[in-house]
């Protein structure tokens, strides 16, 4: 940690920010662990990252620094994807059914003011304005593949935190078992929303653990800079994991619910897209295969794709959450 | 160009076809020799752009699905292309039109051929056992190679010495699967689609093709020769 850093960490402008016990205990246990000798490697690695030069920030947006996460799995050492192909080939059917389309169509998208609604069964619900949420919790760089449901593949340096800091702050009651995610929808701006794709809002969903996961992250940014429009501005999900469609863009709307939620792309098409979609190369999608995927900007044209993952890479951080379940039934 | 007449000037269908059948600078446009190098050249244009934009990485983050899915959306472009030919040729009195049809048909196959050439190598990787696993596995993969293997038998025998062999009559009948290789070709395309319940560019060649094939049922039926 430098200097300004450790400054900036014992000064509060509210209770909120200060680290709760839980947290703190677990990194000092990281700590201890990493001075075991047990992630040696881990820590040799991150050594290595830190040595590593950057993609260089782009220099189109606002910068939206963030410190280097220390949740486990957060900063794979593979070569990131070009700023220019994760900004410009992107699902955002709010903006059009082409990948070209959003990063053309997006920038009707106003991001100020800004406000995440919680709702459910929570102890704080109500309107959270976007800059409250800048400052919930330390934006940290965090850098994950992203699988395409579609088979392909990027890696993307994003700046947020984990979702389960907002999460503990709003107090879920006991009988909040899922999490609802509710994402713009807004005709005046969005050119695909007039268009019978999908229905309207796009929605998507966790169960609380999966939530709660460290790695399920709320982002803001991408790169060093606040998000473009049309990745999801000003705040979205990234659950790497999953495919990339559970991540949700440009959320208005958190709902803490009982059952688990009629998310988009299964109400559209069942058979084909199922509430957990975490990436598995065992299961196929009915029209293509899982088991393999191209990385954008990164593999030839004649070269082989690779090899997909089972949870995109991320079966130790996570397979635990699914322990005893039937991953083909649950698909 | 136009017919001076009441309707000149006008702009519609029926005036296109009634100039196109009185020009006959048109006519001596069709049976010039230099139309059909023309024409094949012309017919050279998607792919020449395609082999430029991949060699200069222009094609997009994912060059492999640009190059997939553009082969296939020429081989639907031809494949209206050519069965467009006999209704135009009919309705605008233009036989000369007839000497166009068989390179159109065969650059039909082209396109379907650099397509699958395309998954083949591109998505599969050339993985022959991967690539009959896919086929067999998944309806939308084997309806666009049935129709692939149609066409491969309508190439197969497009020169004049299999005409001359099978004969006129059993020729014509094999190459009426043209038709059925348009409804395979399209439900290909919509079940590619289906998942994204984006059905607007699949309905536009549905409807193109549709009307082609609805048009050749009534001029049977009228009982007109061919």
């Amino acid at each position: 940690m430098t200097n300004s850093n450790m400054r900036r960490a014992f000064i509060h402008d509210r209770p909120s920010e200060i680290t709760p016990q839980g947290v703190y205990l677990r990194r000092r246990q990281l700590i201890q662990a990493l001075a075991g000798g047990a992630a040696g490697t881990a820590m040799a690695s991150w050594a290595l990252r830190d040595a590593l030069a950057q993609a260089p920030r782009p220099g189109k947006l606002a910068a939206l620094p963030g410190v280097r996460s220390a949740v486990a799995g957060a900063a794979t050492m593979e070569k990131l994807t070009d700023y220019k192909d994760a900004s410009s080939y992107n699902n955002f059917y709010e903006f059009g059914t082409d990948k070209a389309d959003p990063a053309q169509n997006a920038h009707t998208l106003k991001t100020t003011p800004w406000t995440v609604e919680i709702e459910g069964q929570v102890k704080k619900p109500g309107k959270y304005a976007i800059e409250d949420l800048l400052k919930l919790s330390a934006q940290e760089e965090r850098v994950y593949r992203l699988r395409c449901v579609e088979g392909w593949s990027m890696v993307i340096p994003w700046v947020g935190y984990s979702l389960a800091e907002l999460i503990r702050k709003v107090e879920p009651l006991g009988n909040a078992k899922y999490l609802e995610f509710v994402t713009l929808a807004d005709k005046k701006v969005m050119s695909g929303v007039g268009s019978r794709v999908l229905d309207w809002p796009y929605v998507e969903g966790l169960r609380m653990d999966e939530a709660m996961h460290p790695l399920a992250m709320l982002s803001f940014g991408m790169y060093g800079e606040v998000l473009p429009n049309q990745n999801g501005a000003p705040v979205r999900l990234v659950v790497p994991w999953k495919y990339g469609f559970k991540s949700g863009k440009s959320l208005v709307k958190i709902r803490f619910v009982e059952k688990q939620p009629a998310t988009a792309w299964n109400r559209a098409a069942p058979g084909e897209y199922g509430f957990f979609s975490n990436v598995n190369p065992d299961v196929d999608h009915p029209r293509w295969s899982q088991a393999t995927e191209r990385r954008i900007g990164e593999d030839g044209l004649f070269t082989k794709k690779r090899k997909t993952l089972m949870f995109n890479g991320y079966a130790s951080q996570v397979d635990q959450l699914y322990a005893g379940m039937d991953l083909r039934k649950f698909y | 160009m136009t017919q001076a007449g009441p309707d000149a000037g006008r702009v519609g269908p029926g005036n296109f076809v009634r100039s196109f059948r009185h020009s006959t600078r048109m006519r001596k446009l069709l049976t010039r020799p230099m139309a059909k190098p023309l024409l094949f050249g012309l017919a050279l244009l998607p792919f020449i752009w395609l082999v430029y934009g991949a060699a200069t990485q222009s094609l997009g983050a994912n060059p492999a699905e640009a190059l997939i899915r553009s082969t296939g959306d020429w081989t639907l472009r031809f494949l209206c292309l050519v069965l467009l030919v006999t209704p135009l040729r009919v309705v605008s009195s233009t036989p000369a039109l007839a000497r166009f049809r068989r390179m159109l048909g065969l650059f039909v196959y082209f396109y379907a051929v650099l397509h699958l050439l395309c998954y083949g190598w591109l998505d599969m990787g050339f993985d022959i056992a991967d690539i009959a696993r896919d086929i067999v596995k998944r309806p939308f993969i084997l309806v666009g190679f049935s129709a692939f293997v149609l066409l491969s038998l309508l190439a197969a025998t497009s020169f004049n010495r299999a005409i001359k062999r099978m004969g006129a009559r059993r020729w014509q009948l094999l190459h009426r699967l043209v038709y059925v290789v348009s409804v395979l070709a399209v439900l290909h395309f919509f079940w590619m689609r289906a998942g994204k319940n984006d059905f607007a560019e699949v309905a536009v060649y549905a409807a193109i093709l549709g009307s082609l094939l609805v048009w050749r049922l009534v001029h049977a039926r009228r009982g007109k020769p061919r």
